[in-house]
């Protein structure tokens, strides 16, 4: 069970939805497109400048 | 557990992997179980990170876990976040694993399959796993700076900016070389051009899904666009079937090279929502999910591994790059055991993850024996094939024709059977209208995925569907290093000419953002379309030339880390960076002399510029090719020798007492974390 959950959360941070989680506890903004749109903005240039390595 | 039986379990894990590695090594003329190869890694990477990397966490590095990381103490919820170690540990390595490490292995398979095992291994332990490590620890010592500051403040500005034109290099290569790759892999297949084609529309559809349909559900709009790929494999095979639909996806080398050029501009200047992070979630969902396929299919189903331990390529006759098995089979490995390119992701998102230091050894260190891994699966995906099949994909139109009939003929003189029909009925098997000179990598790796997969899941009656999946897999991130890679050489132009130029280093001023994308597609464009077009070049060329750009950043990486541990007053430990230092340093120089001045035209880029120039009617155009890669070469390592030099007087000045041995780390601060966490 333990390990499911970290698999889990390991999945939600690779995936971007622990930061989204993160915003929305850091802002006070509730789940909405708004509030999305906001988080992309704040990330974009973060993850426009992360190379993917070969 | 007792002491004493973890020594005995500790003296068994050495003894298989003796008997493992001395198996891969001793046998001759005989095929030998692909486990063997397995069992050398599992027990490799057990010793080496049991001993080795706890012999520089304690020894070395020193790693304390009561010294707050940059992720504690500049926590802000948004780049600075503590983390369970394994969930940064899958944020890693799902950062640093890409195409390479699949590549390089099936390439230098040509060697046989003992050269490229023995270096992924011993590179990887001594190596690419230490530079990660010792990287990734001195960045989370800094406050999480990257690569080319801790360069510039450890060891000099020349230093600093030489990491700068390295780092530009690299990428300016790899991407032509990943779109190299891709060209080839959907050259003439409209079932594959079909799935690839169709993922750019899956991702757009994503994005604006995740956008304004349910927001912030990533997994769940991975997992459907993963499906929809699925669908979109399942329909390339009807289009592959109906010669009308065929005709809309089936294209030429060079046809897909300026699609794929195109789709690289769009990609950079599209925002980032739209089209880069779905596709990027996209690939990584399938990276991850395959990856552990192919190890549980390898580890289930045991394949037997055809082709020979050493081949008489080794001379350097090998038709798949020319070059002896030193250095080429060192420089063509490259990411599968020492990756510079590792080097920036240890100093960019990674360290301002760290909850503890004492876990960058397993982030660090371990995520790099992950890596190593995909690249012994994917050596064993290359030699499960029969030597000649694996001969007749990867060797270029211009040594074995276009003939089948000759081709194979060609192939079993050189002593790897094949015939004509073998070929024909693969192709069949795949799917494929032809798998003559399908280079790249890409493609031989697919076949040997499919036919590890085919034995037992589902027959030759799916292999076709089990290729196309690979293709897929491989090509979409590839795509994906494409898209990102053309973005990040975007901002860094722009950052660079912003002190030419004020408005050219706005990032969002459009007018800067199409010329710095022109400029970025341009200079990779260059060497996909060189690729393309010189029958003697593509792969042959591009290959190499990617391995000494990568070879070099870590280069860059491990002077950086010999220095800090030369001011860090360890210099009895400097052997640690400085071992895999000079490997690699031998390897860059000596494979960058022979692309240079080998007399050999297959190998030297100005013999062959040579021989051109004295065969009549031969194109002026390739003759600027060899020269400008000629040159290419040349910066790349005089920058090598211009990092080490400046290095060595720094160690010199510090070990000679003339320099005071001062690092620049952020003071020490005392972790707020509890004992009970500690421990």
């Amino acid at each position: 069970m333990r390990v499911l959950s970290l698999i889990l959360n390991m999945l939600h941070e690779v995936f971007d939805e622990s930061a989204y989680a993160r915003f929305l506890k850091r802002t006070g903004m509730v789940n909405s497109r708004a509030a999305y749109a906001e988080f992309w903005r704040e990330r974009e240039i973060m993850k426009a400048r992360a190379p993917r390595c070969c | 557990m007792p002491k004493f039986l973890r020594g005995l379990i500790w003296i068994a894990t050495a003894a298989l992997g003796t008997l493992a590695l001395s198996t891969i090594a001793l046998h001759r003329g005989e095929e030998i179980s692909a486990m063997w190869l397995v069992v050398a890694a599992v027990c490799s990477y057990a010793l080496g990170y049991r001993f080795y990397s706890k012999f520089i966490a304690a020894k070395v590095l020193a790693l304390d876990s009561w010294r707050a990381t940059p992720a504690e103490r500049l926590e802000n919820g948004r780049d600075f976040v503590p983390t369970n170690k394994w969930v940064v540990f899958g944020h890693h390595f799902a950062a640093i694993a890409g195409p390479g490490p699949l590549v390089g292995p099936v390439l230098a398979a040509q060697f046989g399959y003992l050269p490229g095992t023995l270096w992924i291994l011993a590179g990887a332990v001594f190596g690419g796993c230490v530079q990660d490590f010792v990287i990734l620890l001195f960045s989370v010592r800094r406050d999480g700076k990257s690569l080319t500051e801790m360069a510039r403040e450890e060891i000099g500005k020349v230093g600093g900016f030489v990491a700068y034109l390295a780092i530009i290099g690299i990428i300016v290569i790899l991407l032509g070389l990943c779109a190299l790759i891709v060209v080839n892999a959907l050259n003439g297949s409209p079932w594959g051009t079909f799935t690839i084609a169709m993922t750019i529309p899956i991702a757009l559809l994503m994005g604006v899904y995740l956008r304004t349909v349910r927001p912030g559900k990533v997994l769940e709009t991975s997992i459907s666009g993963f499906a929809l790929v699925l669908l979109a494999i399942w329909g390339g095979q009807w289009v592959s079937q109906n010669p009308e639909a065929a005709k809309w996806f089936t294209f030429s080398a060079p046809a897909l090279a300026v699609l794929i050029i195109i789709y690289g501009f769009a990609a950079s200047a599209l925002p980032v929502w739209l089209l880069l992070a779905p596709r990027d979630y996209l690939s990584t969902f399938v990276k991850l999910g395959t990856i552990a396929l192919l190890a549980i299919g390898i580890v289930g189903l045991r394949p037997t591994l055809h082709m020979p331990s050493l081949t008489r390529f080794i001379d350097g006759s090998g038709p798949v790059f020319a070059g002896n098995v030193f250095p080429f089979a060192f420089i063509t490995i490259a990411c599968g055991a020492v990756s510079g390119f590792h080097s920036l992701i240890a100093s960019g998102t990674t360290p301002k993850l760290i909850r503890r230091e004492s876990e960058t050894r397993m982030v660090g260190y371990g995520a790099m024996m992950a890596e190593s891994m995909v690249a012994i699966m994917a050596m064993i995906a290359a030699c499960v094939l029969q030597p000649g099949i694996y001969f007749a994909i990867n060797s270029p139109v211009a040594l074995i024709g276009k003939v089948p009939e000759a081709a194979t003929a060609t192939i079993t003189g050189w002593g790897f059977p094949v015939t004509a029909a073998d070929m024909h009925q693969l192709a069949q098997w795949v799917g494929e209208q032809n798998l003559f000179s399908r280079t790249g990598g890409a493609p031989a790796f697919a076949v040997g995925m499919a036919h590890i997969f085919a034995t037992s899941l589902g027959g030759q009656a799916v292999m076709a569907i089990w290729y196309h999946f690979a293709i897929m897999f491989e090509a979409l991130f590839i795509l994906t290093v494409l898209d990102a890679g053309t973005r990040v050489g975007r901002f860094m132009l722009q950052d660079a000419l912003g002190h030419v130029w004020k408005p050219l280093g706005r990032i969002s001023w459009y007018p800067s953002i199409l010329a710095t994308s022109g400029l970025i597609v341009a200079m990779w464009g260059f060497f996909l379309w060189q690729g393309v077009k010189d029958p003697q070049g593509g792969i042959n060329t591009l290959w190499p030339l990617f391995g000494i750009a990568n070879q070099l950043l870590a280069i860059v990486a491990l002077c950086v880390a010999t220095t800090i541990v030369i001011k860090m007053r360890k210099a009895r430990y400097m052997f640690v960076p400085l071992l895999p230092l000079a490997v690699l340093g031998s390897v860059t120089y000596a494979a960058s002399w022979h692309k240079i001045f080998d007399p050999n035209p297959r190998i030297g880029f100005l013999a062959h510029a040579r021989l051109l120039t004295n065969t009549a009617g031969a194109n002026p155009r390739f003759i600027l090719y060899d020269r400008i890669d000629a040159v290419v070469t040349g910066i790349l390592i005089t920058m090598v020798s211009i990092i080490i030099i400046e290095s060595v007087m720094e160690w010199a000045r510090v070990l000679a007492g003339r320099q005071q041995a001062v690092v620049k780390e952020s003071p020490f601060v005392m972790t707020r974390l509890t004992a009970e966490e500690q421990a």
